[in-house]
């Protein structure tokens, strides 16, 4: 194998050193420096992929991010990666690279038949068939799936890092060619804290492509020193590899640097990420994009061999890569004539330049007389002819005044290159983006930024200004005020010297007219990836579609990897002339973010993993639970203990067992997940009955209440105890899911609405670790761990709270149960929740203490009828609807009290609260379960509730449901039928919801 | 108005002239100084209101008056996923009239909307999920909707590029399956409603802004137009994000707050995904276009906002659900995002419905999930405005029961994501 | 991406941020005295302005106060941020 293509002097590449790779399973290699698609071309291959709908052969048409042709499957297993541009992927050691379309081969594929039956295929034709027999699609699809997509996902998880960066700045300078880097020289030496970013392995943007003097110096030696000005500021941050990917509001830009790719899946295993996201808000934003140059529209411009000129320029300059023997230039404009001297020099044979216009620029036309190559004007290439390898001649026509006919035909030349040129489009993607809209330069043919919406101004090609001169000028200017609209003044840069050409304008030619060797099958494609054709443009005006985004829509114009960054241009062009009007009127589609895709292990960064997808949240008993083998429950961002099997135990065994110790003996739930809510203030009591659906003012120090708290509609939106510790000092307690809910929900009320109150708020949820011991011998086990209170029922009674020590810990002890036990909800400083817990245990171990989880602490609060919000609430239901009514205060206001009276709110078959005993007692239903009044009806079933929570109740030894029932107070006794998922239905008695201890005799003890 | 009937035999007997002889889809008319039904907003909702107006209701003279181009809003901005699997029996009926509209959409329109039935999944990662899942789909049964529940392990027969791993943050713990639910080719349905439409005499006239609403006596007579004042009998509102502008215009409050709703794609890639995904605690949703993209969404933004954009923490946010349920998915690349401006009800549940105005109709607060309902919102508000009645598939919709209090409250049950 | 004043700590990124919906609906004094139809009016009815929009913010991830701020709704840009009991710059007095 050898380089037959490489240059043996010149270039950017280390000729000393030789990378292998694999392309297609064979074996290759390269230089470092090179891109794939540098090293393949030249070791002469020239097909690189399929096209998407038809299949066609297709080579490499650019040389960056605009490339639609060369996609490639990089690496292998879970290092591989889908879609890459083969002129964007560094070659490192052991490379294996695989074209995405093509099957079974690359050079045999199968779906090329669809380029056979192109004609039955014209855009959208897809809405117009397809739909016999009805039930047919599915099977269509299928085919039309397999067809289609590029690469493959990789089949095992990505191993590698992704991370983020924060970073406020400044300047931003977009693109690191002559304008950025001039600009970032003479904003930074203000002292502005600059950033350039730039995509490209190394700074220097078209000097890297094209041979230019600036100062009397080579362009790259200008660029270095630069550069090494601009790494000794302290305040300049240089990202190369870097691509700004989306411009978004008040200046805040993402940036994604790729970190690792370059070296391969080797260097993953060290440490540090692959990719960076970088979060950028920057005061002043400099765009240096740059101009990406377009092809021209003729018979078989996507054939292997027709590059961009630009692109024959960069291969041959930056890579040492000759792209063939020998080449034509077809070109509207001065700088395709950069190509033939190019080649030229590069010792390829170069049989014409083809030039639309009927002049050209003296300059460039007297360099090319002079090395002897023809010039043909007001000629155009109408079409090529191709082998299985590509390009082997181009057709060349004398085309008429108007552009619009070929006049005579002129032969035909063998070549193995077609550099094209039809001018160059300013990079405004980004500008775009912050909210500016291009609008159109007729002189120069092409889209240019429009007025900034945003603190940001285009320098350079990017503005339409395509001379090394103005670039210069235009970037010095952008760079000093730039930095000094963001406060710093005084940056400065001199602007060298360099050698501006006398051009000739361009002439715009949207499309080449067929030429004598036309055939019926004439393709002049727009898009190469997405095989959209310049009739494809036409049929969609024709059949109505005649906005430039029904046209992209109608065609996929511009949908592709490369998201219309070649042909679009050329598209809406097109399309301008069929409708009459003029490009600047069709207009642009909308450019969105991405500017070039972005892995999504980046957007992702670290926010990944059992870790840290969420935070995860652990009470200060947490281990203990883990060391007793407990299983767990996510709730809101807690783990909690759900119940606690012990060895071959299976669920519904533990918690029977945990649910029956505890109305035994006594049980120990950890609680510490529960909100709570520190309130303090003179006003306290005041905001508690504007908040809380019952009255607070008479609630004495040392005694606790329950109350409801409702959304201003009507519904209950949280519950819990609060308790009065002094009169201008309480203690709320919130659900665990919706603790940090309620602490914006209130002090949004206290700052917005009544800030007159006095009233202050401390979430002090993780202070306290929370125990409660319930059972009927809870009290005797506090005694034995050790408790400086009298507990007994006369002196501590139910629902009060008193401060004391248990175990010799610090500690609010309450008289609170949700257990419907006689229960001790015991509160300490979470640094001794664990020891306390653990002497809670010890002092248990007589009772045989039993520490239960979630879900016997649900059948057991079940038994009682006690609700929990958002299990027997969906935000639907009024504590009137619970059965609750008590709760309600109608004294006084509170928030959603006058919801509560509205017609629907108000009326008596609202769904209710009731219990569920069904006739089957070792029957339990699911919950969630829907209920019919009948047991057999026709669908649509008439559904009148539904079973919200449902368990086995070991200590009654039957089943035990509440459900919300339409009318269900009314309705007591009566049977309800639940018509399960599996078909089966099941009556049920409905009951009261309090299945034990109705007098609450137990808890009061 | 004879069209071309689209077919394989149409498309080969065009083939040999080169495609030259195809008709438009859609007339471009100048507006009419008059009307019997103004549908404000070319979107797919408005163009079915207009379809089946014409089509049902032998209502005279239509026209759809849309300000940019048809199908420009909400309708080709949305992720495409349709399913009738809602929990409230109101909501169910429609979005399952809508469903089995969807089922012959492209034979009534001839127009193929590629509706892909390739079942719709939401996922439960806790177990109030799961008792919601099961609350859900036992009504969907009852209601006559197919649903199915599924296990961890019949969902990675299903899907096997998830991560059903109990080790998960957030692990799966099962899913509710709508088998007949799936996605369809957006634009398709606004062209092929418009084309239909068309075909029985609609006038769609693009490039026409509604900038007022006129009205004599507590009715409405017409609209000011950037094209002039085209007078109507009847004006239907259906404008998704802007509907708070219009109800302006004629004095009206509405219900709706408009927020940014953003959507993003990958690459295209080989099949990996052939089933609709969505997940409300892990947040996010993600199907597979036949084009090969991943298509991906998730919830609003907080702000209000008409700017069609949103933040670029919601992308990160929705990006990280997707690889944390598919790990494999991590090296794939996003192309690229955009966003729509959604109306949004205090229920999540639209409002289609008569106004205090006699013979002004609002068609409305969709929020996230207007797509799936494009047809039989079309349907049900045609026989709205025709009639000047709900059909009782939609009267549950009204305005009125934010005042009664008889809200419709999807949030509760995972109804509300898209 | 919008970055927001907060008027005790300063600029600070979007989401450090709680979007509170629109601003200076004033509670009734005297739920009671309300119609049904007055009452949606406060609970639901919003004016979703296309242009100038009061909102409420809380800065959650920093001081945790809320306070007003007026924001276009089109362009996002944020014309001024002031505290609850102020009334939004320009308007009358």
């Amino acid at each position: 194998m050898t380089s037959a293509r490489r240059l043996q002097s010149g270039g950017l590449v280390d000729r000393s050193r030789r990378i292998r790779f694999k392309f297609n399973g064979r074996d290759y290699f390269g230089h470092p420096g090179d891109t794939l698609a540098s090293a393949l071309l030249a070791q002469g291959v020239r097909l690189f992929g399929r096209s998407f709908k038809y299949h066609r052969r297709r080579g490499v048409v650019g040389a960056g991010a605009e490339e639609p042709n060369a996609l490639v499957q990089v690496g292998e297993g879970a290092y591989s990666t889908p879609n890459l541009k083969a002129t964007q992927v560094e070659l490192y050691d052991g490379l294996t690279a695989r074209t995405v379309n093509g099957w079974p081969s690359l050079a045999f594929d199968i779906g090329a038949i669809n380029n056979r039956l192109s004609r039955l295929l014209p855009a959208g034709f897809y809405y117009k068939t397809f739909m016999w027999p009805k039930s047919a699609w599915m099977r269509y699809e299928h085919h039309i799936r397999h067809a289609a997509g590029l690469g493959r996902t990789p089949s095992l998880p990505d191993p590698d890092q992704y991370d983020k960066r924060h970073a406020h700045c400044d300047v931003l300078v977009v693109g690191a060619g002559p304008t950025g880097l001039i600009a970032a020289l003479g904003a930074a030496r203000s002292g502005a804290r600059v950033m350039m970013v730039d995509e490209q392995s190394q700074l220097g943007g078209s000097l890297l492509s094209a041979p230019a003097v600036i100062g009397g110096q080579a362009g790259l030696d200008w660029a270095g020193e630069v550069e090494a000005e601009l790494r000794a500021l302290p305040e300049v941050t240089i990202l190369s590899r870097s691509t700004v990917t989306g411009y978004y509001d008040h200046n805040f830009l993402s940036v994604n640097e790729r970190r690792t790719d370059h070296l391969g899946p080797a260097q993953s295993d060290t440490p540090g990420s692959r990719e960076r996201l970088w979060r950028i808000r920057a005061k002043q934003v400099v765009l240096a994009t740059g101009a990406i140059e377009r092809p021209l529209v003729f018979d078989g411009n996507d054939t292997p061999g027709v590059m961009l000129a630009s692109a024959v320029s960069t291969y041959i300059h930056r890579y040492a890569v000759a792209p063939g023997r020998s080449g034509v230039v077809f070109t509207n404009n001065d700088s395709g004539y950069q190509a033939a001297i190019d080649m030229s020099n590069a010792g390829m044979e170069v049989r014409a330049v083809v030039d639309v216009r009927m002049t050209a620029g003296a300059d460039v036309a007297k360099t090319v007389a002079d090395m002897g190559i023809p010039v043909y004007l007001g000629y155009v290439v109408p079409s090529v002819q191709s082998g299985l390898q590509g390009l082997k001649r181009i057709e060349m026509a004398k085309l008429s005044a108007d552009g619009r006919a070929i006049l005579s035909h002129k032969g035909l030349v063998d070549c193995q290159v077609l550099a094209v040129s039809g001018g160059w489009s300013p990079v405004v993607h980004l500008h775009s983006q912050s909210g500016g809209r291009p609008c159109y330069r007729e002189s120069q043919a092409c889209f240019v930024p429009g007025t900034s919406v945003q603190d940001e101004r285009s320098a350079g090609a990017c503005a339409g200004s395509f001379s090394l001169a103005a670039c210069l000028q235009e970037g010095a200017d952008a760079g000093v005020s730039a930095a000094a609209q963001s406060g710093w003044p005084g940056g400065y840069v001199d602007i060298p010297v360099a050698v501006e050409r006398d051009e000739a304008p361009l002439q715009p030619l949207w499309e080449v007219p067929a030429g004598a060797l036309a055939g019926d099958r004439v393709k002049k494609f727009l898009d190469f990836q997405n095989d959209t054709t310049a009739s494809d443009i036409r049929l969609a005006a024709r059949e109505g579609y005649r906005s430039i985004e029904h046209v992209k829509r109608y065609t996929a114009l511009g949908f592709g990897t490369d998201q219309g960054k070649l042909g679009n241009i050329n598209g809406l062009a097109i399309l301008a002339e069929t409708l009459g009007k003029s490009p600047g009127e069709v207009g642009t589609t909308t450019f969105r973010p991405n500017y070039t895709p972005v892995t999504f292990g980046t957007v992702a960064g670290r926010a990944l993993g059992e870790q840290l997808f969420d935070p995860v949240r652990k009470t200060a008993i947490h281990a203990w639970h883990v060391r007793r083998g407990a299983m767990f429950e996510n709730v809101g961002q807690w783990k909690r203990p759900w119940f606690y099997p012990r060895e071959g135990e299976e669920m519904h065994a533990a918690v029977n067992r945990e649910c029956l110790a505890t109305r035994s003996s006594v049980g120990v739930l950890d609680a510490s997940t529960l909100g709570k809510i520190d309130i303090r203030g003179p006003d306290a009591s005041r905001f508690l009955n504007l908040l809380y659906t019952n009255n607070w003012d008479n609630l004495q120090p040392g005694r606790c209440r329950y109350g409801f708290m409702l959304g201003e509609d009507g519904m209950v939106m949280d519950d819990g105890v609060t308790t009065c510790i002094a009169s201008d000092h309480y203690l709320m307690t919130t659900t665990t899911g919706g603790a940090a809910a309620v602490m914006s929900w209130m002090e949004r009320w206290l700052q917005t609405e009544w800030p007159e109150l006095k009233v202050y708020l401390t979430s002090v949820t993780d202070h306290w670790s929370v125990m409660s011991v319930a059972g009927p011998n809870a009290r005797a086990v506090i005694k034995t761990a050790g408790c400086d209170r009298n507990l007994d029922a006369e002196a501590f009674p139910f629902m009060s709270m008193q401060s004391g020590e248990v175990a010799g810990i610090p500690a609010r002890i309450s008289r609170i149960s949700f257990s419907g036990e006689s229960a001790f909800e015991i509160s300490v400083d979470a640094n001794q929740g664990l020891a306390l817990w653990e002497a809670i245990m010890t002092a248990g171990r007589d009772y045989d203490i039993t520490p239960y989880g979630t879900e016997a602490m649900h059948v057991l609060r079940a038994e009682k009828g006690y609700v929990i919000v958002g299990q027997d609430t969906d935000g639907s239901v009024t504590p009137v609807d619970l059965g609750m009514d008590w709760i309600v205060s109608k004294k006084k206001d509170f928030i959603g009290k006058r919801s509560l009276s509205r017609s629907d709110t108000d009326r008596p078959n609202r769904k209710q609260l009731v219990g569920l005993k069904t006739q089957d007692p070792s029957r339990v239903l699911p919950e969630g379960a829907q209920l019919v009044n009948t047991p057999q009806a026709e669908r649509p079933v008439p559904m009148v509730g539904h079973v919200s929570s449902s368990y086995y109740s070991a200590h009654l030894g039957h089943s035990i449901a509440l459900a919300l029932v339409k009318g269900g107070l009314s309705r007591m006794g009566g049977t309800i039928y639940a018509h399960l998922m599996d078909g089966s239905v099941v009556p049920a008695t409905i009951c009261s919801p309090i299945f034990f201890d109705p007098e609450n005799e137990r808890t009061k003890s | 108005m004879r069209k071309d009937r689209y077919s394989i035999f149409s498309l080969a007997r065009n083939a040999v002239s080169y495609h030259q002889d195809w008709s438009e889809a859609w007339r471009s008319p100048e507006p009419a100084p008059s009307y019997d039904v103004i549908v404000v907003g070319g979107g797919g909702h408005g163009l079915a209101t207009a379809y089946y107006l014409a089509a049902e209701h032998n209502v005279g003279r239509i026209a759809v008056l849309e300000k940019g181009w048809i199908g420009g809003g909400n309708t080709g901005r949305n992720t495409t996923i349709v399913r009738s699997n809602y929990l409230w029996d109101e909501a169910a009926h429609l979005y399952e009239k809508s469903l089995k509209i969807w089922e012959g959409l492209s034979q009534e329109l001839n127009f193929n909307v590629m509706f892909s039935q390739r079942g719709v999944m939401n996922l439960g990662h806790t177990l109030q999920d799961m008792r919601d899942i099961y609350r859900r789909s036992n009504a969907n049964r009852l209601n006559g909707i197919d649903s199915e529940i599924l296990t961890p392990a019949e969902i990675k027969a299903k899907v096997p590029a998830m991560n059903v791993s109990s080790e998960a943050r957030y692990p799966v713990l099962g899913a509710s399956f709508q088998p007949r639910g799936g996605v369809a080719r957006h634009d398709a349905v606004a062209w092929g409603f418009a084309r239909a439409a068309d075909a029985r005499g609609v006038d769609i006239i693009q490039n026409c802004e509604v900038t007022g609403i006129r009205r004599e006596k507590g009715a409405v007579c017409g609209v000011e137009t950037s094209r002039g004042y085209i007078s109507a009998k009847k004006v239907a509102v259906v404008v998704a994000g802007h509907a708070s502008v219009l109800a302006d215009m004629a004095e009206l409050r509405l219900p709706v707050e408009s927020h940014p709703l953003q959507a993003l794609v990958s690459e295209p890639l080989k099949p990996v995904l052939d089933t609709v995904i969505m997940s409300n605690a892990v947040h996010g949703y993600v199907s597979q276009s036949d084009k090969g993209e991943l298509v991906i969404g998730a919830g609003i933004d907080a702000y209000t906002g008409y700017g069609q954009r949103g933040s670029f923490s919601i992308i990160e946010g929705n990006v990280a659900a997707i690889v944390e349920l598919f790990p494999i998915f991590s090296r794939v690349r996003m192309l690229r995002q955009w966003g729509g401006i959604v109306d949004v009800c205090p229920d999540a549940c639209p409002i289609i419905s008569k106004t205090p105005v006699s013979g002004l109709y609002f068609n409305c607060g969709w929020g996230t999930g207007g797509f799936k309902a494009t047809p039989g919102s079309g349907w049900v508000f045609a026989h709205t405005v025709a009639r000047d009645e709900p059909h009782e598939l939609n009267a549950a919709f009204d305005l009125d029961r934010f005042t009664t209090g008889a809200l419709i409250d999807e949030h509760g049950a995972a109804g509300v994501a898209h | 991406m919008l970055q927001i004043e907060c008027p005790w700590c300063g600029a600070r990124d979007q989401e450090e941020f709680q979007y509170g919906g629109e601003a200076h609906i004033v509670r009734p004094e005297n739920p009671d005295s309300l119609t049904d139809a007055h009452w949606a009016d406060y609970l639901f009815n919003r004016t979703n302005v296309k242009g100038v929009h009061a909102e409420q913010w809380c800065h959650a991830a920093g001081c945790r106060r809320w306070f007003n701020v007026l924001r276009d709704t089109m362009s996002y840009k944020i014309l001024a941020a002031y505290r609850p009991g102020e009334q939004p710059p320009g308007s009358e007095e």
